[in-house]
């Protein structure tokens, strides 16, 4: 029986522990970061970051909605990203088979950078991130090596309030319609993402909101300053 | 707390006001969402929509400093619709008292007001008492010059319709709140009140907490499980700092300062040692003499002895009437009236009021010595921008501290939890615990003296001091011990054993103890604060209690006031979440308040043990401004006028006086804005060591100035613009963030706009931004001193250019 990861964002305080604790247990150095106008840092994934606390606001009626959205890899049971990986490097993207967690190996860094593209369009969840210095696709490994010595991942681990739960894939889907029930009560529109596909179930009380992205482009809406300073800041704050 | 974290899921109603519970006690959200699992409803109340009421059930806001107006209007509400606790309130509270005929209230004054000296003559207040010196009495609480008459005429006039004119919150939330927060009033309910900087940091900051008091008092929410006023202390060990007296009024175990006008041990023990008549009142403070003694022996050891008042002839005492807390000892340097200082863990030239105030201060200092782990606004306060460093003359020392993980020691957690802690690693480099610090300092100081004399050596050579550092030895000495072979209680104790608790104490310096409250932490069982041992009983398991994990000052009391949790007879008001219960001749449960029987049974005695009278104080003669709180506006309002009185501030507000100490006006029209400041969850106080944390910079990168899109649109300002931020004390730049979630106030009949910035951000963190708190200013709340961060008056616009902060 595979693990799985259930994230209740009914019960998420963005703390950012989560977001943190993943880069500290992965070793990943700080970004250079700016305030744009939101508490959203760093703005997007990257190659050091696998993890990122969305948020998202909006107001009707006078009543104030904001949503907080863990985001990271959601470990798919057929994950199309090891099918479009498998004809260019077979080895590149494996499925730990204890664990069911989507591995992205040191073989990434055979792929060219067309095909990491190739396969970054076939995620349905805009996850993966190339690091262009060393060529390797990097995201979310679920902490499969504290999985195998019986920890759960560092997300879970160091969340307080019970937004992120690690268990039996049985155990985690019955925890997330039982709760996704109780939610519904408050938020009609509450449902779970993708439950039957997903090695990690989300429940999300606004999908409309919770689930928006910024567009792909956003970047253009950089400043020429703000983007030649994004481009050339050194990691001022790196590890 | 007067309750504890884990006690907070047993709440009904979770009232969070005055704090941003979700983003700077993340941990208590635990309980909170635990609460609300269970069914509970969970309002936060503050001026904006935080994390916090992102998981709230109701978001109110209201105007930063109006919260007695809000509650004024909540004891109105519950008196009138009697949604009271009526035994509780009659049998528990002094509302059955009989004030004197000196009490009265016009105006917005109460009786013996001095304009001049901007105080109050407390005696006016006192309560009428019979012919044994007891208070008079009215347990029907129809007299009309009862406690309970007086304050219902006092809030009689706190009506929904001003109250919403005044905190901007619409009449219909109001009445909201009051009604689902009013029903913790029915037996077997219980409401807790959540509360930290937002309600403290006013110039009526003791005055809002102590309205919240009356509220539970009314309610019948204190003593109870999921009751309580709760504080929530930071990770900063505020509990514990506070404990062990880091203010200067008072000396550890909140026994008050020796005045120089207290010139013998005697005296100082009669002005501050309460007596009372009462025969059911414990009168807890009356045992007093046994802790200063305590103290005292622990503090001078042998030099201590009967003839010299125990040391306390040692003793610096200060001057009747003078502030020297930090706001005053800065206006204090500020004049040049301190030569040298010694600054350990604390960021003033970043984290204090008025901080271009405070950074000249120090440039005035002959020599000044900073203990940190990183260097900071104040380590490297002489090459701040726009300083030139050749032209400080101040000698500069960075004494570099270990961090938690690299030596033994212990916090004192919100609930009052002593939670020992070891060392993991050995310290980086020279770093140093400042423990080690102080003793190595002191042992100096002392070779001086020894070698140099100087002005009344005693109190400096005669110390008992140690020669090495140990905090195990600290600890065992906080618990205290016998210094004498004894007879105590029947008991023989020899020299050197620790005692049991502080019913053991003495007052003829058999004992010594650094901290009565910590006796029985160390005793001879050994060091409780390090236990984890999660067993407890049926009954403890009910509401969360766990007597066996770490140790709870007082005597491993889980809840205060637990004796008010049964009704005088000892029967739970909750009977499905009793905290304590009397049953065959004996208490079960938690600690209760000291062993006697419950109130109404032979040698019973009243519930609230630390008032002289026994009864929870509804009616406080002992605060400087009021024994009634009352609303006045912030010393800088955008109002002329309020609605409740002619009195538009605090009557007996204290602020220093000087060049930098400038405010503006009611209703400045220069200054439009209210301005709150707070934390942020990412970033830890005034930020020095979070900004040193790469992966915490990189969540909250640089200081912002939240507004609403309203104020953004009538200025101008776009989501992300750099903006320039003033006030009549200073000016800083932030970007700006345009949220909806803060929202424009309708305030007598005018809006009123409202932004909010952290303080964390300063200059030695490259292009982060700089202090805040170069805006905020030094006006403090008259009963102790605490600045008024919480609401000052700005001005908000689009920067042209900016330097201080990477765009």
């Amino acid at each position: 029986m595979s693990k799985a990861l259930f994230i209740d964002t009914s019960r998420c305080i963005a703390c950012r522990g989560c977001q943190v604790a993943c880069k500290q247990w992965h070793g990943l150095p700080a970004v250079a970061t700016r305030q744009r106008g939101t508490h959203q840092n760093p703005p997007d994934l990257n190659p050091f970051n696998y993890k990122v606390v969305r948020f998202a606001e909006e107001k009707t009626a006078g009543k104030v909605e904001w949503l907080f959205f863990p985001d990271q890899c959601h470990h798919c049971l057929s994950p199309s990203c090891k099918s479009a990986a498998q004809s260019f490097a077979p080895g590149a993207i494996v499925v730990d088979k204890k664990t069911g967690a989507v591995i992205y190996t040191e073989e990434t860094a055979k792929l060219t950078a067309d095909q990491c593209k190739e396969i970054q369009q076939a995620c349905p969840y805009d996850i993966p991130r190339r690091n262009d210095a060393t060529g390797r696709l990097t995201k979310c490994d679920m902490c499969v090596d504290r999985q195998h010595t019986g920890l759960p991942p560092v997300c879970v681990k160091t969340c307080c309030t019970g937004a992120m739960n690690h268990g039996e894939r049985d155990k985690m889907l019955a925890m997330a319609h039982q709760r996704l029930e109780v939610v519904k009560a408050s938020h009609p529109r509450a449902q779970l993402v993708d439950p039957d596909d997903a090695g990690v179930i989300y429940l999300v009380t606004n999908p409309k909101l919770a689930l928006q992205r910024p567009k792909k482009e956003a970047v253009a809406n950089y400043s020429r300053r703000e983007l030649l300073g994004r481009l050339t800041a050194p990691f001022r704050h790196s590890v | 707390m007067t309750n504890h974290w884990i006690d907070i899921k047993n709440a009904d109603v979770v009232l969070i006001m005055g704090s941003n519970a979700a983003e700077h006690h993340p941990i208590s959200f635990k309980w909170v969402l635990k609460a609300k699992d269970a069914g509970a409803k969970v309002i936060h109340i503050d001026p904006k929509f935080s994390r916090t009421s992102a998981r709230s059930d109701m978001h109110v806001p209201l105007r930063s400093g109006t919260d007695i107006a809000l509650l004024g209007g909540m004891v109105r509400h519950i008196l009138e619709k009697e949604q009271f606790n009526r035994e509780y309130v009659a049998q528990y509270t002094n509302a059955s008292f009989i004030v004197g005929e000196g009490y009265g209230f016009k105006n917005g004054l109460f009786s013996g007001y001095d304009p001049g000296a901007k105080k109050y003559d407390q005696k006016k207040w006192g309560f009428a008492s019979d012919q044994n010196g007891v208070p008079r009495r009215d347990v029907t609480l129809k007299d009309p010059r009862c406690v309970f008459q007086l304050m219902k005429k006092h809030y009689r006039r706190y009506t929904p319709q001003k109250v919403s004119a005044v905190t901007g919150v619409p009449v219909r939330d109001l009445l909201k709140v009051y009604e689902i927060y009013g029903a913790t009033g029915a037996a077997g309910k219980a409401g807790t009140m959540m509360y930290a900087l937002g309600w403290t940091q006013h110039t009526v900051g003791v005055q809002n907490i102590r309205l919240s008091t009356i509220v539970q008092l009314l309610l019948g929410n204190m003593g109870v499980a999921g009751g309580g006023i709760n504080a929530l202390r930071g990770e900063p060990n505020v509990q514990g700092s506070t404990d062990h007296c880091i203010l200067w009024n008072s000396l550890p175990g909140y026994l008050p300062s020796p005045t120089s006008d207290q010139v013998s041990l005697e005296e100082y023990l009669k002005v501050n040692t309460p007596a009372t008549r009462e025969p059911k009142s414990v009168n807890w403070w009356s045992n007093k003499p046994k802790y200063v003694v305590s103290l005292l022996k622990a503090w001078m050891g042998d030099a201590a002895t009967s003839e010299n008042g125990f040391g306390y002839d040692f003793l610096p005492k200060a001057d009747p009437g003078v502030d020297y807390s930090v706001i005053f000892l800065v206006d204090r340097m500020y004049k040049g009236q301190i030569k040298g200082g010694l600054v350990l863990g604390h960021n003033p030239a970043q984290s204090m009021p008025n901080s271009n105030k405070v950074r000249k201060a120090l440039d005035k200092l002959d020599w000044l010595a900073v203990a940190e782990i990183h260097h900071s606004e104040t380590s490297d306060f002489w090459r701040r921008p726009g300083v030139e460093p050749k032209k400080i003359q101040t000698e500069v020392f960075l004494l570099p501290s270990c961090q938690r993980g690299e030596k033994d020691g212990s916090i004192t957690n919100s609930g009052r939890w002593l939670m020992w802690h070891g060392k993991g690693i050995e310290p980086m480099g020279q770093s140093r615990s400042m423990g080690w610090m102080t003793v190595e300092i002191f042992k100096r100081v002392r070779a001086l003296y020894a070698k140099e004399s100087g002005a009344f050596p005693d109190p400096v050579l005669k110390m008992d001091w140690p020669q090495d550092y140990d905090a195990d030895a600290v600890a065992r000495k906080i618990n205290g011990g016998y210094t004498r072979d004894i007879t105590v209680n029947g008991k023989t104790f020899k020299k050197g054993e620790q005692v049991q608790g502080f019913l053991f104490l003495r007052d003829d310096g058999s004992t010594a103890s650094l901290n009565w409250l910590y006796a029985g932490s160390y005793g001879p069982a050994g060091n409780l604060g390090r236990r984890r041992d999660l067993a407890q009983t049926a009954m403890q398991a009910r509401i969360g209690l766990f007597p066996n994990f770490s140790w709870a000052w007082p005597v491993n009391r889980r809840i205060l006031y637990n004796r008010a949790s049964v009704d005088p007879n000892g029967k739970p008001y909750n009977t499905a979440q009793p905290v304590i219960a009397w049953e065959n001749d004996k208490w079960v449960g938690d600690v209760p308040d000291g062993p006697a029987p419950p109130m109404a049974l032979p040698g019973g005695k009243y519930p609230f043990i630390m008032q002289t009278e026994g009864m929870g104080q509804l009616y406080g003669p002992g605060r400087v401004d009021g024994p009634f709180p009352e609303h006045y506006e912030p010393a800088e309002t955008p109002l002329k006028a309020q609605p409740f009185s002619a009195q538009l501030s605090n009557p007996c507000l204290k602020t220093a006086q000087s060049d930098m100490d400038v405010l503006a006006k009611p209703g400045d029209p220069r200054f439009p804005f209210v301005l709150t400041t707070y934390g942020v969850a990412e970033q830890w106080c005034g930020g020095v060591d979070t900004r040193n944390a790469p992966l915490l910079l990189e969540a909250e990168p640089q200081l912002y100035v939240e507004m609403s899109p309203e104020l953004a649109k009538m200025r101008g300002i776009g989501n992300g613009d750099p903006v320039v931020v003033e006030s009549a004390r200073g000016r800083v730049e932030a970007i700006a963030m345009v949220t909806v979630r803060i929202t424009p106030f309708k305030v007598l009949g005018k809006t009123v706009h409202l932004v909010g910035m952290p303080f964390c951000f300063g200059w030695t963190t490259p292009g982060a931004g700089d202090a805040t708190n170069r805006l905020s200013s030094s006006v403090c709340d008259p009963n102790v001193s605490i600045p008024e961060y919480k609401a000052c008056l700005v001005d908000v616009r689009k920067a042209e250019k900016v330097t201080e902060l990477f765009v």
